[in-house]
């Protein structure tokens, strides 16, 4: 194993560069995140931000640069990528819920095939999980049978149910209706409020502003401006930040 | 009406600028379901007027004097062309139908494979099984394989009837395979990564939520196989295997070969393998209407 220990950050990116094709989509991109910290990325749309995250766990390769989670290099050939998986929780736009198995299923999935967890266990867990995001008594509901900010929601307890450190959130909120936005980012903020590592790819600003603690701005594959949620809305420095803003705000 | 109704307004889009009009392909695309879905496509009503059609065109192929003889004929062999012929007709076809199903299971997952060699040796296979002649392939098979195997000194025969089950089975596999292969690659690939996401493995993912998620989309389309299958089992009376269009060919030449017999014989044969497939297909379809209402 590496010798990390938690004073030394949990992620850290280092002038990661990737490209599809001949279009390089981050060009030398680097960041270091803390445990408990919860990060945002925002920026305009094709600017890398959800590619970066999705580097974090290994989904897309890099070209370039270094990715460390817990001091273990994430695009190392000899990398367990199961391992690495098991630590960093993903939850994705489209929810990609199983729809053939109930909320409880899906949440109960994972910890039992891939950790070979006590079903019993496996299965107080989950429940607690789904009370904890606000979905007892749709246990036994299919996926199709929910509304989207619901599977959100069990989507997230389902990447919980795994124990990760760091949890990934790749724009859950963009397909969602203005009015469930806000119960799936109720269960974020709980979730940072209980000391996760979070990162979130987002474009709700008053969200950002409330519960991150580092704000990164990326455009054109490059991050343009990081800093404080106070330092950052109210005092962006660059143009490019200055504008985006003020289109946004 | 609506808009039309209505003075000085029109419902047709009056513009100069180019206007992308909805596409409308030529023709119909491809179904994988086109058997069945034409089969339970014929009305009730259509089967009624076929039975009449039958004796009419004895008739007219043999007037009034030779028909009556001709079915009388006809009764006597039924048991027999039944019992005997069709009854192995269906056997061939189920027995064709599980070594193709299992055969095709494993090619399909062969060309979905990650292994590069494997994925083209499974798709060699499939391309090769599923464009050649079902004849050829018969007659192929009936010939490079011995009447007999012997296994440790025990002589076990392989009759015509059982090679003509592995020669059908072979087209089946193929198509079975791609069947295979066209439905896990409809599942969206954000269902890998979400799976990926959650350390499952590449085999756990295909087995615990790829194929359960498109093992009911494959049986509408394996269905429809069967069905053609079980069409082509007269082409083993070509091989001398005893089935109904060998019996009913064997039964008209008992009955002096009379050519007023052609048309009640194997209109009778006909009727014998709509029976058959109508109902499946009938089954079939109400089927795929029930998987599509969830997803």
């Amino acid at each position: 194993m590496t010798n990390w220990t938690p004073e030394q950050p949990i992620i850290s990116i280092h002038n990661v560069r990737k490209s599809f094709g001949v279009v390089e989509v981050l060009k030398g991109v680097s960041m270091d995140i803390m445990k408990g910290e919860v990060i945002c990325i925002i920026g305009p749309s094709g600017s890398g931000k959800s590619t970066l995250i999705r580097c974090i766990n290994a989904l897309n390769d890099i070209q370039g640069g270094s990715i460390t989670v817990e001091g273990q290099e994430v695009h190392d050939d000899d990398l367990d990528r199961l391992e690495l998986r098991k630590k960093v929780g993903m939850v994705f736009q489209q929810y990609n819920l199983f729809p053939h198995k109930s909320a409880l299923e899906n949440v109960m999935m994972a910890p039992i095939k891939v950790l070979n967890e006590d079903r019993a266990e496996v299965e107080t867990r989950a429940r607690a999980l789904l009370k904890k995001v606000r979905l007892e008594g749709k246990e036994d509901n299919y996926p199709g049978e929910l509304s989207g900010g619901q599977q959100q929601r069990v989507a997230i307890a389902r990447s919980l149910a795994m124990r990760p450190d760091v949890m990934l959130f790749d724009e859950v909120t963009a397909a969602l209706d203005p009015e469930t936005v806000k119960e799936v980012l109720v269960t974020i903020k709980d979730l940072a409020a209980e000391g996760m590592t979070c990162i979130l790819v987002t474009h709700e600003m008053g969200f950002a502003r409330e519960v991150a603690d580092h704000i990164y701005f990326t455009d054109k594959g490059v991050i343009v401006e990081h800093g404080s949620p106070s330092e950052f809305f109210d005092h962006a420095s660059d143009p490019r930040t200055q504008e985006f803003l003020s289109q946004i705000l | 009406m609506g808009s039309n109704s209505i003075p000085g307004v029109s419902s047709a889009p009056r513009s100069d600028l180019a206007v992308l009009k909805p596409f409308t392909p030529a023709g119909h695309a491809y179904d994988e379901m086109f058997l069945l879905r034409w089969l339970a496509s014929v009305p009730p009503q259509v089967i009624v007027l076929l039975l009449l059609i039958w004796p009419a065109a004895a008739f007219a192929q043999s007037g009034v004097y030779g028909m009556p003889d001709a079915f009388a004929a006809l009764w006597r062999w039924i048991p027999f062309l039944t019992l005997q012929g069709f009854v192995f007709n269906v056997v061939i076809s189920i027995f064709a139908m599980l070594i193709g199903t299992l055969a095709g299971a494993a090619l399909g997952l062969g060309q979905i494979s990650n292994r590069i060699w494997l994925r083209r040796l499974a798709w060699g296979i499939t391309q090769l099984f599923r464009n050649a002649p079902w004849l050829v392939i018969l007659f192929i098979v009936l010939l490079a394989f011995p009447f007999e195997i012997n296994v440790f000194g025990f002589i076990i025969p392989v009759p015509a009837w059982m090679k003509a089950v592995i020669g059908l089975s072979l087209p089946i596999m193929a198509n079975i395979s791609e069947i295979v292969r066209g439905a896990v690659m409809s599942v969206p690939s954000a269902q890998w990564e979400a799976a990926e996401s959650l350390s499952f493995s590449r085999t756990q993912t295909l087995w615990q939520i790829i194929l359960p998620q498109c093992f009911k989309r494959m049986i509408p389309p394996w269905m429809n196989w069967y069905a053609i299958l079980t069409m082509a089992t007269p082409l083993c009376s070509l091989l001398g295997v005893g089935e109904i269009i060998t019996f009913s060919r064997q039964a008209m030449e008992a009955e002096n070969n009379r050519p007023e017999l052609l048309v009640p014989f194997f209109g009778y044969a006909l009727a014998l393998f709509f029976a058959y497939c109508y109902p499946i297909a009938r089954f079939t379809i109400a089927l795929e209407k029930r998987f599509a209402v969830k997803l």
